[in-house]
């Protein structure tokens, strides 16, 4: 942990060299994911409701979904520009260094310009949680970090899969894109509206459902389920098979010439 | 100590024709191309042995160094290193060792080298005691002082390379692979890091791996020569022996007041101008002093130099020998 720190601490002296970079990044990322934030506003302007869900309710999705990807996408970047590591020869310099794969993937890319992304969820959530008028209890509060939580667990679990892939394309697939940017997108609204298939798709396969569509029910009163609560946890088991296929992928490692 | 026993490893390349026509099919339906980098490769390498492992491009020396350092994994064959196999337990292996790549940076582009090999420090462990005796230690070996406080993108080349090396060796590795470190350095560079390598050899008992396309470096530092070609270890023996085995003709130029210059047993004329004459001499039987004795007996020498076979060129018949 101390040396996460430390590599934290030299990742951002890195990135402040580049000052007016830095900031214009995070101004950049705040603004396009308020873009979206007003392609919601603007639609819920019109129609009062989705599929029986307020605006404030999506509000509420939308802001733990996104705080979800970008907090996830800040810690979790080296996994999602992976295809670089593999391609500039990176890894090699990772491989002979004496501590997990893994944590020198992490720790070889933090991207704290993420962090204007983030900035706008805190806003969308502030405003959310009054707004929603929902009668918050210890349990819906559990919830909504339960929701965070698994959210971060099964983005990052997606990043991890889709480096692994790339172990055998060597460029990334763009595909991947679908399930990770993707469901950032989908995830804005609550995923019954797409239809019982989707649903399912994105509850047994790539369980996203399971952090934001279930204890979402739970909180804002159409379901009283208790155990939608720990939902999002289950979204920690998908991480595994991930994982697995990552660590098949080093084996098949086929290190970039010279 | 360093086992290899049958060593093979094989890629699968893609392959197509250049053409945006090609590239489009290629899309759809890819032809491959195994290339078998490594073939039963088998050597074993003492404690403190400074070893030379050359080869044309794309011979194999790179694979074998990744093998050797728990990058690749091949497809079969044994490998010991200190008693563990890399790709089996490379947590704990690459510890004991220190690779530098020539043309990849281990340091952290954007702050200064020290702060990278402060984090060095703590990847590997490195207790603060031995760490500051031994960045001291490499510092001044190196010549690294004011270097060491600039960002490593503001270095030059020779700058950086010293830097990587430093940053290869401040855990105190056993086994020390070094990838073409000479690469693109200007001759005081290459000189200080030559006789860093040496130094370290020598003082640490460090087991140094050294490929190279320089035979300089090859002809300043190792006594043993690893020869790979086609994925084949096709030589392994020592630079003097192989000297004596390519390097048995020694031209002489001779400048002289007369007319002709009769040769003598071993010697043969390759050219005779009257006044300027270019012998070649068989070193096996006819030894330079012998031959310079018999020249000056029989002409008024003005002028004399002698050439032998450069490394260089050794190499090279070497390669046309074993046809890589």
């Amino acid at each position: 942990m101390r040396l996460y720190l430390k590599y934290v601490s030299m990742i951002l002296k890195c990135q402040m060299q580049y000052k007016a970079s830095f900031i214009m990044t995070i101004i950049g990322q705040f603004l396009v994911s308020f873009t979206s934030f007003l392609g919601v506003y603007f639609m819920f302007s019109r129609f009062n409701s989705v599929y029986g869900f307020a605006f404030s309710e999506v509000l509420l999705c939308f802001s733990v979904v996104l705080m979800a990807f970008s907090i996830t996408e800040c810690f979790v970047r080296g996994f999602d520009v992976f295809p670089r590591l593999i391609k500039s020869g990176d890894l090699d310099r990772i491989l002979v260094r004496p501590r997990n794969e893994i944590f020198q993937v992490l720790t070889s890319n933090i991207d704290f310009s993420r962090f204007g992304r983030l900035f706008q969820a805190v806003l969308m959530l502030v405003y959310a949680i009054p707004a929603s008028g929902v009668v918050w209890t210890f349990e819906k509060a559990a919830a909504v970090i339960f929701m965070l939580i698994g959210g971060i667990a099964v983005f990052s679990a997606l990043f991890v899969l889709y480096a692994g892939i790339s172990f055998f394309t060597i460029e990334g697939l763009e595909f991947m894109n679908i399930f990770t940017d993707g469901s950032r997108e989908f995830g804005k609204y609550p995923l019954s509206i797409y239809g019982e298939g989707i649903l399912r798709f994105f509850t047994f396969i790539i369980p996203i459902a399971l952090f934001q569509y279930y204890p979402l029910l739970y909180i804002i009163g159409k379901s009283d389920n208790p155990t939608y609560i720990f939902l999002p946890l289950l979204g920690f088991i998908f991480i595994i098979p991930c994982y697995l296929f990552f660590k098949f992928g080093v084996r098949k490692y086929k290190s970039t010439g010279s | 100590m360093i086992e290899l026993k049958n060593i093979s490893k094989t890629f699968k390349v893609a392959k197509r024709n250049a053409g945006f026509t090609e590239a489009l099919k290629a899309l759809f339906k890819k032809e491959y191309a195994l290339i078998k980098a490594l073939q039963d490769v088998s050597f074993t390498i003492g404690d403190g042995e400074m070893v030379g492992y050359i080869g044309p491009n794309g011979a194999g020396k790179s694979s074998t160094i990744k093998i050797m350092s728990g990058i690749l994994t091949p497809d079969s064959g044994e490998c010991l290193i200190n008693g563990r196999t890399p790709w089996k337990d490379r947590i704990n292996h690459v510890k004991d060792i220190g690779v530098v790549f020539g043309q990849r940076s281990q340091l952290w582009w954007d702050v200064p080298v020290a702060d990278s090999f402060d984090l060095i420090k703590d990847i590997y462990k490195v207790d603060e005691v031995p760490f500051r005796k031994n960045l001291n230690k490499l510092t001044e070996l190196l010549d690294l002082g004011e270097i060491i406080r600039t960002p490593a993108r503001q270095l030059s080349l020779g700058q950086r390379m010293r830097c990587e090396i430093a940053a290869s060796l401040l855990h105190n590795p056993k086994v020390l692979f070094l990838d073409e470190p000479t690469i693109g350095l200007d001759a005081v560079s290459k000189i200080a890091v030559r006789d860093f390598i040496k130094t370290i050899n020598r003082e640490n008992k460090t087991t140094v791996i050294l490929t190279t396309h320089d035979m300089q470096d090859i002809e300043a530092l190792t006594e043993r020569i690893l020869l790979i070609g086609k994925g084949r270890i096709l030589l392994d023996g020592t630079l003097s022996e192989l000297k004596k085995r390519y390097c048995d003709h020694k031209t002489l130029t001779v400048d002289y007041f007369g007319d002709i210059l009769p040769a003598c047993d071993h010697m043969t004329v390759f050219k005779d101008l009257g006044g300027h004459a270019e012998l070649v001499i068989d070193t096996s039987f006819l030894s330079v002093s012998q031959a310079i004795a018999y020249i000056s007996g029989v002409v008024d020498v003005k002028d004399m130099s002698v050439v032998g076979e450069t490394a260089e060129e050794m190499v090279v018949s070497l390669y046309k020998e074993f046809k890589i």
